[in-house]
């Protein structure tokens, strides 16, 4: 008798660690936003990606296509080479233009894709040719500031 | 003054050796436990008799201290992103925190002074009446009859523990914060998930509290098996087994967050 319910009190503990592994899988984390298994890998080469990490979203139309699997740095080109990882579920053309982008203000920058209209579409290894870099704050804040010295100039 | 300066140097010597010694003896009985464990797979109900006992009863504390942190986490946490406007964001602070090193952490230290410091008073208790002997004397392996299924129960328990910590705690993150103090639902949820990665944070707090779990345990039931046979020994055994875990975890801990977490953003 006693055997018995020390078996229901366990076969719970189990249950109940089970479905907390279950919660944390598919409601805290993101498991059921993007299954990477079936997946081809494009690469793209940005002149600057500004704050971009290693599994950073691919976003299309704001929804998450891919990840950035690696970054790393060409010295045959001198610029960044991001590798992507892209859900083989979309598929897109060979002119799609890549930039990166930042969302909100100050929140974390992402790879946005914006397909082009070629019939050919990226496969497997392919290379993404019309690239964008990100916006870097700096630069604008001093490409500003240029453009107003020469405005009070012409004043 | 010369020969005291010897006497304190050959102290400090005489204890590092003694702990190299015992350090290779615990080795010893880790490996004689794992290749024991045969018994405690067959004869299953052994393990589920000591779960209930390290694992069924270690539950309410976990889930009560589980709620109490996230409650505190998510105060906290508010009360600083709100300074900038970014309080929507508490959810991925606290699921970050919990998943990757509190829950795992907190919950094994927990497990260490619940259940750990339990089996080693139990098996220290057992060899003091000399019950380790009477079984050896009929023919019973001590170290497969009673120090196998609880050591096995030990290392199966605690990822369940640590999980259901880790989800207690953002219970209770989202009570504070959603409930009580009114930050947005949705956000809450959708800054979480959007931030908590399933084989980064998730996996990697699994396998941490499973590291946890066999370490715990292992020393648990090494203190128990090794404790000097009188009260003052099983009472220093059971002191010792919380001590060295918890410097054991957190040593752990920090050597495994480095290889995880290193490199990635």
């Amino acid at each position: 008798m006693q055997r018995t319910t020390m078996d229901l009190w366990v076969g719970l503990f189990v249950v109940m660690g089970v479905i907390a592994l279950m919660i944390l899988s598919l409601k805290v984390g993101n498991l059921n936003v993007y299954n990477p298994s079936q997946s081809y890998v494009i690469s793209g080469n940005f002149e600057n990606i500004g704050g971009l990490k290693v599994r950073a979203p691919v976003k299309s139309a704001g929804v998450v296509v891919g990840r950035v699997t690696d970054i790393q740095f060409s010295t045959q080109t001198y610029d960044a080479v991001v590798t992507m990882s892209m859900d083989s579920r979309f598929l897109f053309p060979k002119d799609t233009f890549a930039s990166i982008l930042t969302s909100g203000l100050l929140g974390e920058q992402y790879i946005g894709l914006a397909a082009g209209g070629d019939e050919t579409m990226l496969k497997d290894g392919d290379k993404i040719m019309k690239t964008n870099s990100a916006m870097v704050l700096e630069e604008l804040i001093g490409r500003f500031l240029f453009n107003k010295a020469t405005e009070d100039d012409s004043l | 003054m010369p020969s005291r300066l010897v006497s304190g140097i050959r102290h400090i010597g005489h204890r590092v050796i003694e702990g190299v010694w015992r350090l290779g003896v615990a080795s010893r009985f880790f490996i004689l436990v794992l290749l024991k464990s045969g018994t405690s797979l067959r004869r299953f109900n052994l393990v589920i008799r000591e779960l209930y006992f390290t694992g069924v009863l270690s539950l309410i504390i976990i889930v009560v201290s589980g709620l109490f942190v996230g409650m505190v986490l998510g105060l906290q946490g508010y009360e600083t992103l709100q300074k900038y406007g970014s309080e929507s964001a508490v959810g991925t602070l606290v699921a970050l925190s919990l998943v990757r090193e509190l829950g795992p952490v907190v919950a094994a230290l927990l497990f260490a002074s619940r259940a750990g410091s339990a089996i080693t008073a139990e098996i220290g208790l057992m060899k003091a009446t000399e019950q380790l002997t009477a079984m050896g004397m009929m023919a019973v392996d001590p170290i497969a009859r009673v120090v196998a299924p609880r050591f096995w129960s030990g290392v199966i328990s605690m990822p369940f523990l640590a999980a259901i910590f880790s989800v207690m705690g953002v219970f209770g993150g989202y009570l504070v914060t959603v409930v009580f103090i009114g930050v947005d639902e949705g956000s809450y949820w959708s800054q979480m998930q959007s931030a908590v990665d399933f084989r980064f944070d998730i996996m990697n707090g699994f396998i941490k509290s499973c590291y946890f779990g066999v370490a715990v345990t292992a020393i648990a039931v090494f203190e128990g098996y090794d404790a000097p046979p009188t009260a003052e020994g099983v009472s220093g055994a059971t002191t010792r087994t919380v001590v060295t875990s918890s410097l054991v975890i957190l040593g752990l801990d920090f050597i495994l967050t480095a290889f995880m977490f290193r490199g990635v953003s």
